[in-house]
């Protein structure tokens, strides 16, 4: 059992999108759909400026709220974190895209909830990501945060600080950010209340 | 089971007995659900990434007839198991349904740019184009023929064909129209080629100075994995740039300089490194002429002179230096690729060497290594009566004499440097001076997003008796052939090898992924096919690409079959860095065999021999200078029919101050028609508000702007740079084309009424 996560350090990220363009052809993302995608918010004022390139997909929370939401147990984690759907038992209303506060969540045009699965499919041949191999600044590590000898878990211990999207939403994401370029920690969302 | 409600934030710092899982993580069973394609026989063929000229060795993952993914692969030194976004989403073109997929003729009677065409059979297009090419040839000679092309199938195009042909009137784009300044600038300053894969020693370098060179934007791939492994190895990053580019968003300081005053910069950071004694005297003295002349040369260009030049402090100017001077000699100026801004751009590339000669970093770690070609021999033919004429983005043709009996290039003259200028290539079609041009190949350029000047260069189609394209996807200029050649793509085709010069340098190996799919065929094979038509059947001797390729894989004591099975062969051999100074073998290929800071060539061709400032153009009154860049998921105009990049990005926007957007009146979300100069209007383009540019420019990403009906995504959508390019500044040492003395002013327009990617794709597909 393990307690899988991603990092992404912020700092290396230049917001290429090859994370985004592998997902979308390792995984089929039909048309109109991202299981991963890139913000960039500029900070500051001329000449004092920083530029947050950021991406983002589905967090797999330890405190999903996509999954008490399901109707038919089609959303649920597995023993190593993972917040994953089971398309058999999907019935497409849309309830858990509703429930997760990042939008990481789609209905297939097949029928079904879709998001990242951290490429499961891939983990059980022994590689990783499809994002995180492709990733030519090394922004993205990938692994068990419970195994103290982890790349992950050793980058997060030497971190003086991380960040998470949303925390005030308690859902306690995997996915971590290091090295936000603000002070501040990650941009946030501009309200349109 | 529940999962235990633990704080990992607490957690990463407490020891806590958790499961190692090595290797293959074990999975439940449910959660192996996995993309169809990944479930089915999966083939890997190896092969070379076509989205951009950097050619990344790849894996692709092949099922029947359909690429699903590609991925780098650890043993390749492009790519090193890692792929950018171009290369990650290259596959899509390959199955776009607006590809080419028969050659076509035009219908008589029609005009060039009407686009009306029928189909033909390979047979009767070779035939068509054979003929005219024998009557071309008669009544005005091989030179009357241009060879323009860009790609790894150039060689047969634009160095080969050309060569075997007898027309010197061969040129690439990446030569002067990116490279030229750069490349020529180091001949004359190092005696040698800077080289297509930039020899930066990143991974050791502790200071980087970046001018207008854009890593982060221009997803070079290997060059973007070593910045970022230069930075976590704690080199510190200067950039200048009127925009607050990526490469800015990473660095430790940003120079917003004016627009064209880099060479003040330059000479200023020179100044100061000699008035203060902060150079390398040992290698200066040991490896270097002209340092006398430098010294009372640059005297005058003070940082507070530099100051009124660039709006850059004289203070922050003395700052860096001293800052450079104390990493060196692990600081580091490298060079741009396209390096054609303001028309005197060699000298700003001598600036920028002599600099770095200054800091003492060519040859040494952490600056710049000198790479080493890797060994493979040509397949033998007869010799070819003329020497390739274009050079390359690795650097400049050979040769430039004619042999007896065959005309000098039409260019020759207009500038100092041995390689065509494709731009000087145009007008001779028109005037027919020095003498005719009436043929034209386009193999893989965009002939109206790449040169300079597009009313001019339509004009000259249009009097052309011969324009044949070769080409994958319907752009605009292709739409306007005689004679349209569909090709095959980079995964159904063979190529020649590509050898690299590299840090090891390395052999790779391009193969085909599936069969060609409609009616397209390989470069190769047109080649050949037409080579056996035009009576140069002897210098394609080979029977078929497979036996070419083996035939030159022998030559290293490899053959095809072993080759396929690596894709790639590093060789024996390191760069050199300090070995060179320790056998006391200088590497310089000048002619006083050491590094020339003063030219006695350049003097003696009429030119600076040390490199003098020129202010830039003014921007005038209302307008906005325009500067390009690229956009790190589109390469050059040869990507925005992808769906999938597309859908990334399907627009390019104009950058534009957020100060003079509220004088102007645009407010988030406002479309604008930028109009230059002479009048072209370009766009609607959607207004980029923002902090991230200076207030006397304006940024658009190059390869927009397309206006070809054939290309449902690409059609229509944002604004293309080149044809506001009326004008461009000539090089007259490198025969480059300055882009940057082009302006615009923005004029408030409505939103396009476009179809979104997403939907034309679902359109397309059913």
């Amino acid at each position: 059992m393990a307690r899988l996560g991603m990092l992404i350090d912020l700092s290396a990220c230049v917001g290429c999108a090859a994370c985004a363009v592998a997902c979308k052809m390792e995984n089929q993302v039909p048309a109109g759909a991202s299981r991963l995608w890139i913000r960039e918010r500029e900070v500051g004022t001329f000449p004092d400026l920083a530029v947050e390139f950021r991406p983002e997909q589905c967090n797999h929370c330890e405190n999903p709220p996509c999954v008490p939401v399901c109707p038919t147990g089609a959303s649920y984690q597995t023993e190593d974190g993972l917040v994953k759907v089971d398309s058999a038992k999907c019935i497409a209303c849309g309830a858990c895209v509703a429930a997760c506060p990042y939008n990481a969540r789609f209905i297939n045009k097949n029928g079904y909830a879709d998001k990242c699965t951290f490429c499961s499919h891939r983990l059980a041949k022994g590689q990783q990501p499809a994002c995180v191999e492709t990733c030519p600044t090394y922004a993205r590590v990938f692994g068990d945060l419970d195994d103290p000898n982890s790349e992950i878990a050793k980058a997060l211990k030497a971190a003086k600080r991380f960040d998470v999207l949303r925390p005030d939403q308690g859902t306690r994401p995997k996915v971590i950010y290091l090295n936000a370029p603000s002070k501040k920690g990650l941009t946030q969302e501009v309200s349109n209340s | 089971m529940k999962l235990p409600r633990r704080n990992f934030l607490k957690l990463s710092a407490a020891a806590v007995g958790a499961v190692s899982v090595g290797g293959a993580v074990t999975l439940t069973s449910r959660a192996k659900a996995a993309p169809a394609w990944y479930t089915k026989e999966v083939k890997q063929v190896f092969s070379i990434c076509e989205n951009c000229f950097w050619r990344c060795g790849i894996k692709a993952s092949v099922v029947g007839n359909r690429v699903y993914k590609v991925d780098g692969y650890k043993e390749n030194p492009k790519s090193r198991g890692m792929l950018c976004p171009r290369g990650q989403g290259a596959p899509a073109q390959t199955y776009d349904p607006d590809r080419l997929k028969k050659p076509l003729i035009r219908i008589e009677g029609s005009q060039r740019g009407d686009g009306r065409y029928r189909e033909a059979t390979w047979e009767e297009a070779l035939d068509y184009i054979a003929k005219k090419m024998l009557d071309l040839k008669e009544q005005y000679g091989p030179e009357s023929i241009a060879f323009f092309g860009h790609g790894t199938g150039d060689g047969w195009f634009v160095d080969f064909l050309p060569a075997a042909w007898g027309s010197p009137n061969a040129a690439k784009p990446s030569v002067s129209l990116c490279t030229a300044p750069r490349e020529v600038a180091a001949q004359y300053t190092f005696g040698r080629a800077i080289g297509g894969h930039e020899p930066i020693d990143w991974p050791n370098t502790k200071y980087i100075v970046l001018i207008g060179h854009h890593i982060g934007e221009d997803t070079h791939n290997t060059q973007l994995q070593e910045f970022s492994e230069a930075r976590k190895n704690g080199a510190k990053v200067v950039v200048v740039d009127p925009r607050f580019s990526t490469a800015a968003a990473k660095a430790d300081r940003w120079l917003p300089i004016k627009p064209g005053t880099d060479t003040a910069l330059l000479l200023a950071w020179i100044h100061v490194l000699i008035s203060e004694k902060l150079y390398d005297q040992d290698y200066v003295e040991k490896y270097t002429v002209g340092m006398e002349q430098l010294v009372a040369h640059i005297r005058p260009y003070t940082p507070e002179w530099a100051e009124q030049q660039t709006e850059i402090s004289a203070e922050v100017i003395r700052q860096v230096a001293r800052e450079m001077a104390r990493y060196r000699p692990k600081a580091v100026v490298p060079p741009t690729r396209h390096t054609v801004w303001y028309g005197n751009d060699t000298q700003r590339m001598r600036a920028s060497y002599i600099l770095n000669v200054l800091l003492g970093n060519y040859g040494r770690e952490g600056g710049f290594y000198i790479a080493m070609p890797p060994y493979l021999e040509k397949y033998p033919t007869p010799p070819l009566p003329l020497e390739p004429a274009a050079g390359g983005c690795s650097g400049p043709a050979a040769a430039d004499k004619e042999p007896e009996g065959y005309k000098p290039r039409a260019d020759k003259g207009k500038f100092l440097a041995k390689s065509t200028a494709i731009q000087e290539l145009i007008e001779p079609m028109i005037s027919g001076q020095p003498y005719p041009i009436k043929g034209l190949f386009a193999y893989g350029i965009n002939l109206f997003h790449a040169i300079p000047n597009v009313p001019r260069t339509k004009e000259a189609l249009k009097k052309l008796e011969l324009y044949v394209a070769i080409d994958v996807l319907p752009q605009e200029h292709v739409m306007w052939a005689d004679v349209i050649l569909p090709e095959a793509t980079y995964l159904e085709r063979y190529d020649d090898l590509v050898a690299v010069s590299h840090k090891t340098p390395f052999v790779q190996l391009r193969m085909p992924a599936h069969e060609p799919l409609f009616d397209c065929k390989p470069g190769w094979w047109i080649a050949k096919e037409l080579g056996k038509r035009i009576g140069l059947e002897q210098f394609f001797p080979w029977q078929n690409i497979e036996e070419y390729l083996d035939t030159r894989l022998q030559s290293v004591g490899l053959d095809l079959e072993t080759m396929k099975s690596m894709g790639t062969m590093v060789q024996n051999g390191k760069p050199w860095l300090t070995d060179w100074e320790k056998e006391n073998r200088l590497p310089f290929g000048t002619l006083s065999g050491k590094i020339e800071l003063y030219s006695e060539a350049l003097a003696k061709a009429g030119f600076d021999p040390l490199p003098k400032y020129e202010a830039p153009q003014p921007v005038p009154e209302g307008f906005y200078r325009l500067l390009y860049g690229r956009s790190p998921v589109h390469t050059f105009a040869r990507t925005q029919n992808n769906p999938v990049l597309m859908e990334m990005e399907p627009s390019n926007s104009v950058w534009l101050n957020a100060g003079e957007a509220a004088r102007l009146g645009f407010k988030p979300g406002d479309y604008a028609y930028l109009i230059n100069q002479d009048g072209v209007r370009e766009g609607p383009v959607r207004v980029k508000i923002t902090q991230r540019i200076r207030k006397d420019a304006v940024y658009i990403t190059h390869g927009f702007g397309h206006k070809a009906k054939g290309m449902t995504l690409a059609n229509g959508r944002g604004a293309s740079d080149s044809y506001l390019q009326t004008r461009y500044t000539l090089d007259r040492i490198s025969g480059g084309a300055g882009l940057r003395n082009n302006f615009v002013k923005l004029e408030k327009a409505p939103p396009p009424k476009l179809k979104s990617v997403t939907q034309l794709i679902k359109e397309r597909r059913a």
